[in-house]
């Protein structure tokens, strides 16, 4: 259960997030946030992480404050937006690392075979494609079994059959009754994956709802425009 | 701290300052049979490189980390254990560079059974100390700077301001004020100087006051060669704390 209260950060004189109240305290539920650039998704997700530390307000995980805290981070998978490898490692010292940092039990070698890392293990992760990294990436955020799962931008570099697991295994966290957050650009993957939509716009939450609520709202079938309507009126539009 | 150093160890860089030192001190060694005077050339060098690699390769560290850093810092450590755990393995892997570099030479050449082992060991203590503080200083401009130029570009003139030109205003502030009674303006001068502190140590131990000129004889007259030598340690080594002191101080607040 993550809650957040009354957040602000500005960075120098802009300011990001512009106090946000939000709380996820449904488990079995993928979560959407979703924004333009600048409107403080980023910022949000790695204020949840602790790696943006907010001007004022709090992040509570399960009751208890995050605020100097590291070790809550054990329950939460991250999938950063690029993926940052160091290059001179292989994939599987990458891997090793990680569970040497971090206990629990892995579930990284089925992962690995379902993205066809098999032949890719003892490159540097330096000379790796795009796609294959990103593929990497989704192995280390899906191989603990977190209740907590945030991932940002999954899609980007995943060819169709690496989309059809990455769906699947979004689908499998949600029946485990996971909290999942994903933020994306990809209008069709919310419409597909997520129940519901936050909608960040300015630093401060515009909409939360359903996509059931969202499309009728705002009038639209697709989330696309529905989003699009958000952005052009700020209301919703009447028949 | 493990992979850090496992990294680096991997680069080519380390391998390069290492073989560097290794055939410097052999030649050095070959050319000239007495020990002192090896060791003082060894100085002069150690004083101006030792500082200069720690900064850049501080800094270039830092910066090609980065990105790996911010991977860490989404996992269940501790912020300080992780930005600790790469200074650390910056300063030892460079001081082993060094230790290594210096040592094995003199080691072959079976000069610890001699008295001079004493003045070799004072060298390597400040060469892994010099390390130690630029790559604190390094890593705490890096932390600082999120632009890399401007990161790099400051650690240079770190280096530049305490290799050259600090002595410079140093000597020119001597000649101004000559009239006045500046012992005391003159060690706190070489205090606020690692290099010169480094500098000032290697000296005293190698008890050679004349070389030292100003600075060094107001140490050596007013504490006495061992107690000059403790003070000079001990402001070393707060040349070590303090910037690590700060790197924490910022790790802690800074935004990723």
């Amino acid at each position: 259960m993550i809650d957040i209260q009354n957040l602000h950060k500005s960075y120098g004189k802009l300011a990001v997030l512009r106090g946000i109240d939000l709380n996820l305290s449904q488990t079995g539920q993928i979560s959407a946030i979703l924004g333009p650039n600048g409107s403080g998704k980023t910022t949000l997700i790695k204020s949840i992480l602790g790696l943006v530390i907010p001007d004022q307000g709090d992040i509570r995980m399960d009751g208890q404050t995050i605020k100097g805290q590291w070790a809550y981070r054990h329950h939460i998978s991250y999938l950063p937006q690029i993926a940052r490898f160091p290059e001179n490692l292989t994939v599987t010292e990458l891997l090793a690392m990680i569970k040497d940092l971090r206990s629990g039990p892995t579930d990284d070698d089925a992962l690995i075979q379902l993205f066809g890392l098999g032949p890719h293990l003892q490159k540097r992760l330096g000379d790796l494609s795009g796609g294959t990294k990103q593929k990497v990436n989704l192995v280390i955020a899906f191989m603990y079994d977190s209740p907590v799962i945030i991932l940002d931008e999954p899609t980007s570099g995943l060819d169709p059959v690496a989309m059809i697991h990455l769906r699947e295994l979004l689908q499998r966290a949600r029946q485990q009754g996971k909290i999942i957050l994903l933020s994306t650009h990809i209008m069709s993957f919310v419409d597909e994956m997520a129940d519901e939509v936050v909608f960040l716009l300015e630093g401060a939450i515009r909409f939360r709802g359903t996509l059931v609520q969202l499309k009728t709202q705002y009038q639209e079938d697709n989330v696309e425009r529905a989003i699009a309507n958000i952005l052009q009126g700020e209301s919703p539009i009447l028949a | 701290m493990r992979y850090t150093l496992s990294d680096l160890l991997r680069s080519r860089w380390v391998v390069i300052y290492l073989s560097f030192f290794l055939l410097l001190t052999l030649s050095l060694l070959s050319l000239s049979g007495d020990v002192s005077q090896v060791v003082i050339s060894l100085m002069n060098i150690i004083l101006i490189l030792c500082p200069l690699v720690a900064v850049m390769f501080g800094v270039m560290f830092f910066y090609n980390s980065r990105e790996f850093t911010e991977l860490l810092l989404a996992q269940p450590l501790r912020r300080t254990d992780i930005f600790f755990g790469q200074y650390l393995g910056l300063a030892l892997s460079l001081s082993a560079s060094l230790v290594i570099g210096v040592g094995l030479p003199f080691l072959i050449y079976g000069l610890f059974a001699s008295a001079e082992v004493w003045n070799f060991m004072v060298l390597i203590v400040i060469g892994v100390a010099l390390t130690f503080i630029f790559s604190g200083l390094a890593f705490y401009l890096a932390l600082c700077n999120d632009n890399r130029i401007r990161g790099f570009g400051l650690a240079i003139l770190l280096w530049l301001f305490f290799a050259i030109i600090y002595d410079g205003i140093f000597l020119l502030s001597l000649i101004v004020l000559r009239d006045y009674p500046l012992e005391h303006y003159a060690m706190a001068m070489t205090i606020l100087n690692p290099i010169d502190l480094a500098r000032i140590l290697i000296l005293l131990k190698l008890d050679i006051s004349a070389l030292m000129g100003y600075t060094g004889a107001v140490f050596h007259k007013f504490l006495g060669s061992l107690a000059g030598s403790i003070l000079a340690f001990l402001a070393l080594a707060l040349w070590v704390v303090l910037p690590v002191w700060r790197i924490r101080w910022r790790a802690l607040r800074k935004d990723f």
